[in-house]
């Protein structure tokens, strides 16, 4: 358990490394000087010389690879061109935020996901379960983004239930969670149908086994069978899907964000790429590549934690 | 998501190459209403791309000021928008981008694929893991995430965007390469072939390659709704297709400026991207099922 506990870590940190190596060649694979392409074509030589300076690109490629490999290491991702901030700051205060957005977009889907796919198992082949194939199917496909400006419309702009923009008010946690409604769902409702789909399948395997059989044999109620036996089985393999979910849930979230101007890394990164301001958005993707990295062999734990039978396994 | 079940697809299908895929999938598509509704939904973009320049009732780039923000009527099916242009005709426009932009560069990346993934699986094993690593990495990157960085890095314009979507599916298409050919490579009929003094070359191309196009092609297809929704989301951020390109994310975006007043921007903006969509996965479902009879048990 500890061993492939610590490969994996050791993966995680080999495909951040990777990473780091991919963005670094592609800021020097770059036609021309960096810093001409972040101040634009009216800076003057002696400006693109600072920042070349300020960003360390005067010095031999290994050494600056290096050092940055050692800085990010440090928690140190460089300082905003513009605002003169430091990235790790400004990363800092934007991650909870997106986290928090993920988290209930999560909940959203956990919350009609599993309902549905279990009835659906239960009730299965019945006009129901086909609606919920359908639906599955239908969430998957449907851009998160043209979700989030249909719920914006409908439900802010016309219906006036919801706020338009903005994460709500520091401090104020009713607000805030007021604010979190739409672009959570906008997030989680794609999540819906791979999900639901997930503890379909794995509700049929399990209804099968021959704990169900004994269980009913002893005349344990339906229901009882259905939750405490069944279904606490059934939900595991969506606890290891969660961790690739991450990714996907994260590029909804740069829209949900700037969709509803919410303050997060989504809508750091974009507008941070607008002014092409590159030390923010390679440390705002970086931490989203650790943050996909990670969350792996989190959900693998996750999982040996929660089934005895894998734990035994290792 | 797809990946492990995709690359065992391959694997599958490699082994048993089905001459008659074309035919059973007509027959599928028969008995499978949900497919059939995907085909058409598909089949009416593609004819809206083709058609385009011949079937659109205005001039999409065409700004007449006077007519701006008129609501959908007989005459502008979709209204017109800030500037007085038909939405409906960009809407018609956009179809072009969308199948243009995801068709080519799901193409270039296939066969960028094509290349890495038998390197991968036929080549030295330190080659192999290498790639495996770099493909896992870029496998890491939320697919918008690396889209912005591109982005920042060289400017939004349609080239960033072709070489943004071509960087995100390669990985994914050398990685089913890779497991089909290692599926294939010690398969009896390919050991013969070697004994007789083939070369590597000649033993990829001729005889692994055949066997394992098929399903790759059907699989890099299903691709297509994921392309295509990175196109528009890319676009409406401002960060894909420069302006006045009529793709649907830039209707979407300059739709959203105007909400309150002129809703149907975004509602006529929307709708072909759900359309195409739900098309290309309905179609897609009833593909994969065809492929896999494992699958088409459990669910």
């Amino acid at each position: 358990m500890l061993t492939y506990t610590l490969q994996r870590i050791a993966l995680s940190i080999l495909i951040c490394l990777t990473s780091m190596g991919l963005l670094f060649a592609a800021l020097h694979a770059i036609p021309g000087d960096p810093a001409s392409i972040m101040l634009g074509s009216r800076a003057t030589p002696e400006m693109r010389q600072r920042l070349n300076h300020e960003l360390g690109l005067d010095k031999p490629i290994l050494v600056q690879f290096v050092t940055q490999v050692g800085n990010i290491a440090q928690g140190d991702f460089g300082t905003d061109i513009f605002s003169k901030r430091s990235v790790g700051t400004e990363i800092m205060e934007s991650l909870p935020k997106t986290l928090a957005l993920i988290g209930a977009g999560l909940g959203w889907a956990v919350l009609i996901a599993i309902p549905l796919g279990c009835y659906s198992a239960l009730k299965r082949g019945t006009w129901i379960d086909r609606l919920t194939g359908i639906l599955s199917v239908g969430t998957i496909s449907i851009p998160s983004f043209v979700v989030a400006i249909y719920a914006l419309l409908l439900f802010s702009v016309q219906l006036g239930l919801f706020p338009v923009i903005g994460a709500g008010d520091d401090g104020d946690i009713r607000d805030q969670l007021w604010h979190l409604v739409l672009p959570s769902f906008a997030v989680g409702l794609g999540w819906v149908g791979y999900l639901a789909r997930i503890v379909r399948a794995s509700m049929l395997e399990v209804m099968n086994e021959n704990h169900i059989r004994t269980a009913r044999a002893f005349g344990l109620p339906e229901g009882k069978i259905v939750l405490h036996y069944a279904l606490r089985i059934a939900i595991l393999p969506t606890v290891t899907l969660l961790g690739l979910a991450i990714g996907g849930l994260l590029s909804s979230a740069v829209f949900a964000e700037n969709i509803f101007s919410r303050p997060g890394i989504g809508k750091l990164i974009v507008d941070a790429a607008d002014v092409r301001n590159y030390p923010v958005v390679q440390g705002a993707v970086l931490s989203t590549v650790a943050l996909f990295a990670f969350a792996m062999p989190i959900s693998d734990l996750l999982v040996a934690w929660l089934d005895p039978r894998v734990r035994a396994n290792f | 998501m797809s990946a492990p079940t995709s690359e065992a697809i391959v694997a599958i299908t490699a082994e048993a190459a089905a001459p008659g895929l074309a035919a059973g999938l007509l027959r599928r598509l028969r008995s499978d209403p949900l497919g059939l509704l995907g085909l058409c939904l598909v089949l009416l973009v593609v004819f809206c791309a083709l058609t385009a320049p011949w079937i659109e009732p205005y001039n999409p780039f065409k700004i007449r000021v006077p007519e701006r923000f008129h609501a959908p009527s007989l005459v502008h099916i979709f209204g017109t928008d800030d500037l007085g242009r038909d939405v409906f005709s960009r809407v018609i426009a956009g179809s072009q981008i969308a199948l243009g932009v995801s068709v080519s560069s799901i193409a270039t990346a296939l066969f960028l694929g094509l290349i890495l993934g038998l390197c991968a699986g036929y080549g030295p094993r330190w080659l192999d893991n290498l790639l495996l690593l770099i493909f896992d990495s870029l496998y890491s990157f939320p697919t918008v995430m690396l889209g912005l960085t591109v982005v920042t890095l060289f400017g939004p314009s349609l080239e960033t965007l072709m070489s943004v979507v071509i960087t995100i599916q390669t990985p994914g298409y050398a990685r089913l390469i890779r497991t089909a050919t290692l599926a294939t490579k010690n398969s009896e009929y390919i050991l013969a072939i070697r004994a007789l003094g083939s070369s590597s070359g000649r033993v990829l191309m001729i005889h692994i390659l055949p066997n394992i196009i098929g399903p790759i092609l059907i699989i890099a297809s299903m691709d297509i709704p994921s392309v295509i929704t990175l196109e528009a989301g890319l676009t409406y951020l401002g960060m894909g297709i420069p302006p006045p390109a009529a793709s649907w994310g830039r209707i979407l975006q300059e739709g959203f400026d105007s909400i309150r007043d002129a809703p149907w921007i975004v509602i006529a903006g929307g709708i072909p991207l759900i359309f195409t969509t739900l098309g290309f996965t309905f179609l897609g479902e009833s593909l994969r099922d065809l492929l896999d009879p494992k699958l088409r048990r459990v669910v």
